[in-house]
């Protein structure tokens, strides 16, 4: 199991966001976390990364838990985290937020160039200069950067031109057929169920619902998924 | 290298403060050799501020206490090679500057690795009132020393020597400061292009940000402070030597904050900007400390200027905004 997420409370001060969130992921898995707004989802992100680390429950990645490891520690165990809203620095230059990020592995500056060619015509363009689009590619970079084991992606293509969507999912796909664990909220879900293996439902800060996307039944999606 | 505005500007600026003294020197005027040894020294020293200050956003206003302690290593070190007596564990000084340097930059590292630790664990005004703790510290440490001299300094009778070189001749020893500055200035842009320095401006941009990415800011800034009052410290022991003299003030919260003011005036966290700072402040001394004792008055006006007309300082004026923020 690569990452086990088992029934986790979290808290922002005194009010609570997450009242037992409970799901795990396989290595090489794709899993979608859903739900409407402020059902928890990005709260369970923050708590997988140990932005916020849960009041109660267990988080465990690689079979090592995750609780009282700070940030950047639970990121070296392998986590890679797409933040939402298009998190670069935005003063540094395109190549500078993906070196300032590099670890060893199989993703290099070449790798990433090659899934964003983009990104390569922008190397030495300060990120604050990039459209919205380039700015969210160069956040997956960056993550890729890590070398991580399990990329979490948070709305990944929420406020980009459909064309731009279109490049972010198909190399969402790409990364996906090469075999790497993903876990990503997305509004799309047209674009989302076919990449995802497994759905995971949240409501109410609790996991209501989980399993494969051709059983989430429109029955189910009104339920959970409509506003 | 592309020929930028900027790039252009520096290399004005190093050939300036080559030509300033050969041209003194011909003409037999070595008072302006030593003013631009000062430029040069001065400008190394706020080049190390400019590494904590300029790249990785840490406001030091603590940076005279790497100062001073590379001016007492040379200080010291000189004054025992002088008498002969052994400094420590029967270790003799040295006249030696090369040694000294060594000496200079590891003691203001290992100062500066005690100062960051605790320090970088508090940020922004906390931070800077830390280090100016620390820094009056050392100062008072000084000044209640009596075996260096206490509050009246130290006196370095004959400068330290350097293999091959007269460094009693002024052009001689401008030369190696000279030489040492633009080593440091490289150094500095070394540091700034590589991974640590992405990841160290990456921490000043948003700390949540690179802890995701697996980075620990803390660690990285500690690396930069470290590494900025070694490059201070070593200025340090020049500055003592152009003297040949060092004294507390050289430790005191004026010297730190004169640091602060340079890179200001230059440009926060360009290349040459604590050079283009350090001609600017030393001109200005010269210029107006002949006419009024009250100078810094003016200096003050300028500040006010740069500050809320010249964010970028003097090369910022003249070069344009910064490709760093």
């Amino acid at each position: 199991m690569l990452l086990q997420v088992e029934n986790i409370a979290t808290f922002y001060g005194s009010s609570q966001a997450l009242f037992g969130v409970d799901f795990a992921m396989q290595e090489g898995e794709a899993v979608a976390l859903m739900g409407r707004n402020g059902m928890g989802k990005s709260t369970t992100i923050k708590s997988i990364c140990n932005l916020m680390p849960p009041h109660s429950g267990r988080i465990v990645f690689g079979g090592k838990p995750t609780d009282r490891q700070p940030p950047h520690k639970v990121a070296r165990l392998g986590i890679g985290l797409v933040p939402e809203g298009r998190r670069c620095f935005p003063n540094l230059t395109v190549h500078e937020n993906l070196v300032a990020a590099a670890r060893p592995g199989q993703w290099t500056l070449e790798r990433v160039n090659d899934l964003f060619p983009r990104l390569k015509e922008r190397h030495a363009q300060m990120a604050r200069s990039l459209s919205g689009g380039e700015q969210q590619m160069l956040a997956i970079g960056r993550a890729l950067m890590t070398n991580p084991r399990l990329l979490i992606l948070d709305e990944a293509t929420e406020g980009l031109a459909p064309v731009i969507r279109q490049d972010i999912w198909s190399a969402i796909r790409r990364l996906k057929d090469e075999g790497l664990s993903i876990l990503v909220v997305d509004k799309t879900l047209s674009e989302l169920l076919p990449v995802a293996d497994r759905c995971v439902i949240l409501e109410n800060g609790k996991s209501a619902w989980s399993g494969k996307p051709a059983d989430l039944t429109t029955e189910l999606q009104d339920r959970y998924l409509g506003v | 290298m592309i020929l930028t505005r900027e790039n252009l500007i520096n290399l004005i600026l190093a050939v300036a403060l080559l030509a300033i003294p050969l041209i003194a020197n011909a003409a037999g005027q070595p008072f302006y050799i030593t003013l631009a040894t000062r430029v040069a020294i001065l400008a190394l020293a706020a080049t190390g501020l400019n590494l904590a200050l300029g790249v990785g956003g840490l406001v030091s206003f603590g940076h005279a206490a790497f100062f001073g302690i590379g001016g007492y290593v040379a200080g010291i070190l000189a004054s025992h090679s002088f008498s002969g007596e052994p400094v420590l564990f029967g270790l003799s000084g040295t006249n030696q500057m090369w040694i000294i340097w060594l000496v200079a930059m590891a003691l203001a590292g290992f100062v500066g690795l005690a100062i960051g630790a605790i320090s970088l664990r508090t940020s922004g005004v906390y931070f800077i009132m830390i280090t100016l703790a620390f820094a009056q510290m050392v100062y008072y440490f000084a000044v209640s020393w009596p075996a260096y001299g206490g509050e009246d300094g130290l006196s370095i009778l004959v400068r330290n020597q350097f293999p091959g070189v007269m460094t009693m001749v002024p052009m001689n020893f401008f030369l190696i400061c000279y030489v040492i500055l633009l080593v440091g200035i490289a150094l500095f842009a070394v540091i700034r292009a590589s991974r640590f320095g992405a990841a160290l401006q990456a921490a000043r941009q948003n700390e949540v940000r690179v802890a995701t990415v697996g980075i620990q800011p803390y660690r990285i800034r500690l690396t930069g402070f470290v590494l900025s009052a070694m490059i201070t410290g070593l200025a340090g022991a020049l500055f003592a030597d152009l003297n040949r003299f060092v004294s507390p003030s050289m430790l005191s919260w004026h010297m730190s904050g004169e640091l602060i003011v340079l890179i200001i005036l230059g440009g926060t966290g360009r290349l040459f900007g604590p050079l283009a700072g350090a001609a600017l402040y030393v001109a200005f001394e010269y210029a107006l400390g002949g006419i009024t004792e009250r100078w810094q008055f003016f200096l003050g006006l300028i500040l006010l200027l740069v500050v809320l007309f010249a964010r970028g300082g003097l090369v910022g004026l003249l070069a344009g905004k910064a490709k760093h923020g």
